[in-house]
């Protein structure tokens, strides 16, 4: 009958919070509150050189840190594995062309560019962690706000890098493409998005679409101890396509409500 | 516990703080040469325009993560902080590699509960970068700390061979991060219902021209003058960690214990505020 323990429909996300602007250090920073699921994402735009195989572009570089909030097992070292599996998903999701126009990063090719150090913060665990980590990551970025630089040239041809001095003089990124992971887990017979901790120890296999806003799929993986038969990820897939681009409008309208209060609103943050 | 004589430690920070008695020293200059940039000003008013005694402002909330047993959020300043406590519950044994051996007695105390506290700062906590969040050797001083610091408030006796959890994130730094960390601590073991023989309020103290200030910034930390962290029980005036880096002339140490303890005091007030505000809350909720 489409109804689950808490009462939501098999594609029904739980209550959403999205503030941005949280961590004032960074160049931009979002906390999404996911039912029980904290996240904390702060972004430091910092200056180096860029890759060898992309001389004119800057990158994005991923850290998630379990903290020992969520559980006392994420103690010392006890959250690395974890931590590594997501931030090695989050580079996979982004490893496309379209998802973050890299070139707006150079600064200069093969000598200076924008890297983007995206850290990702687990305070809390309760369900569907990688739906609200992508979501975080996305208010993030389109929080923020990198410095404008001007590249000066001496006689003798040594370069020079000037920072603009007006603290509201920056680029902002475009968020369009950006993709947010929708998780489908298989409980018996159906399968469904956002689920909880309870819902997740009951499902053995679980497929994670990464969806844009416009319904392209850009990344897919099967995660889990048990096994899917193709017809399922067939369904999964096109209901991750459907729920995706549902939730991607609504983030969207969201943030442009957010940014439209201005830089007096006012921030609630933990104290809320 | 007594009163543990003050660690001056190495004779490093600046040569102009905290001169002898004899010498009045000018303006605390930095080593990172932060020439002309007064952290007193004649009128008395420091770099953030408040006086010489006065803390920043403080906001906290308790009950911030409905999972754990009890945690706390506190704002002091620019100061950001979370504390989480887990427990009492089963000790667990050391997790030296994976896996983890879970019901391993090997650490558990037959008489009191073992109290086991881990310090975290994210890595976009500070202007510069951190490469690793937690692990490294700042952090696990400051883990080692806050467990002295609370093994002399909880009631351990009541737990024997139990753990009790205390895990602390700075989410942004800047300046008295200890401080703020222990006041966090305190209210995240409120909000777990763990008995404390009295509130941990800790403030952080320097001086600078002659006078002590009360809760330092970053900026003023960074400037290399004598700083003194201070974690007090307020009712009996009990000290539970006295810690100070730098030198700083025996003359002038009373002072800036006092400045520290009158300001742990002023942190009491507003933490017992919090807490019973809390309380009023959480009875409402409950119909009482």
């Amino acid at each position: 009958e489409d109804l689950r323990v808490d009462g939501r429909g098999c594609e029904d996300y739980r209550c959403v919070e999205v503030e941005t602007d949280v961590v004032s250090n960074t160049s931009g920073s979002a906390r999404v509150k996911l039912g029980h699921t904290d996240i904390l994402v702060g972004v430091k735009a910092e200056m180096g050189t860029p890759k060898l195989e992309k001389p004119n572009e800057g990158y994005l570089e991923f850290f998630v840190d379990c903290s020992a909030n969520a559980t006392p097992e994420f103690e010392g070292r006890g959250g690395d594995d974890l931590g590594t599996e997501i931030a090695n998903t989050l580079y996979r999701i982004f490893n496309n062309k379209s998802s973050v126009d890299l070139k707006s990063l150079c600064i200069s090719p093969r000598e200076h560019c924008w890297i983007l150090y995206v850290d990702v913060l687990l305070l809390e665990c309760g369900g569907n962690l990688f739906d609200a980590i992508s979501i975080a990551v996305k208010a993030a970025l389109f929080n923020t706000r990198i410095p404008r630089v001007r590249v000066l040239e001496d006689e003798e041809g040594s370069k020079d890098i000037e920072l603009s001095d007006d603290p509201y003089d920056c680029i902002r990124l475009s968020v369009e493409n950006v993709p947010c992971i929708v998780t489908l887990c298989k409980i018996g017979y159906r399968h469904v998005v956002d689920a909880t901790l309870q819902e997740e120890a009951c499902s053995l296999a679980s497929l994670l679409v990464s969806v844009t806003s416009k319904g392209v799929v850009t990344c897919m993986r099967k995660v889990g101890k048990g096994s899917l038969d193709p017809e399922s990820i067939f369904e999964m897939m096109e209901t991750g396509k459907r729920v995706g681009k549902v939730l991607h409008t609504s983030l969207q309208s969201i943030l442009h409500k957010e940014e439209s209060l201005g830089p007096k609103r006012q921030k609630v943050g933990f104290l809320g | 516990t007594g009163r543990p004589p003050a660690r001056a430690g190495r004779p490093g920070g600046s040569p102009g703080a905290g001169g002898a008695s004899g010498r009045k020293s000018r303006r605390g200059r930095g080593a990172a040469g932060m020439a002309g940039l007064e952290l007193l000003s004649d009128q008395g008013y420091r770099v953030d325009g408040r006086r010489a005694g006065e803390l920043r402002k403080i906001q906290a909330r308790m009950g911030v993560f409905a999972q754990a047993d009890g945690s706390a959020y506190i704002e002091q300043g620019n100061t950001k902080a979370l504390a989480v406590v887990y427990g009492p519950h089963e000790a667990i044994g050391l997790r030296a590699a994976p896996p983890q051996i879970r019901g391993s007695r090997a650490r558990a105390l037959p008489d009191r509960a073992l109290v086991n506290c881990q310090y975290s700062s994210a890595t976009f906590s500070t202007g510069e970068r951190k490469r690793r969040p937690h692990g490294d050797r700042k952090s696990c001083e400051m883990g080692l700390q806050l467990r002295q610091t609370f093994e002399a408030a909880v009631l351990t006796q009541l737990h024997p061979r139990s753990q009790i959890d205390i895990y602390v994130q700075v989410l942004q730094a800047d300046g008295g991060t200890y401080a703020a960390c222990v006041n966090a601590a305190t209210l995240a073991v409120l909000d777990a219902g763990i008995p404390m023989r009295d509130f941990v309020c800790a403030c952080s103290a320097g001086f600078v021209d002659g006078t002590a200030l009360a809760d330092l910034s970053h900026v003023e930390e960074a400037a290399g003058g004598p700083q003194l962290a201070l974690a007090l029980l307020p009712a009996s005036g009990q000290i539970a960690l006295l810690e100070m880096d730098a030198r700083l002339h025996e003359d002038h140490l009373e002072q800036v214990l006092e400045a520290a303890a009158r300001a742990a005091r002023d942190v009491h007030t507003v933490l017992d505020r919090v807490v019973r505000q809390h309380v009023r809350e959480a009875s409402v909720l409950l119909g009482d």
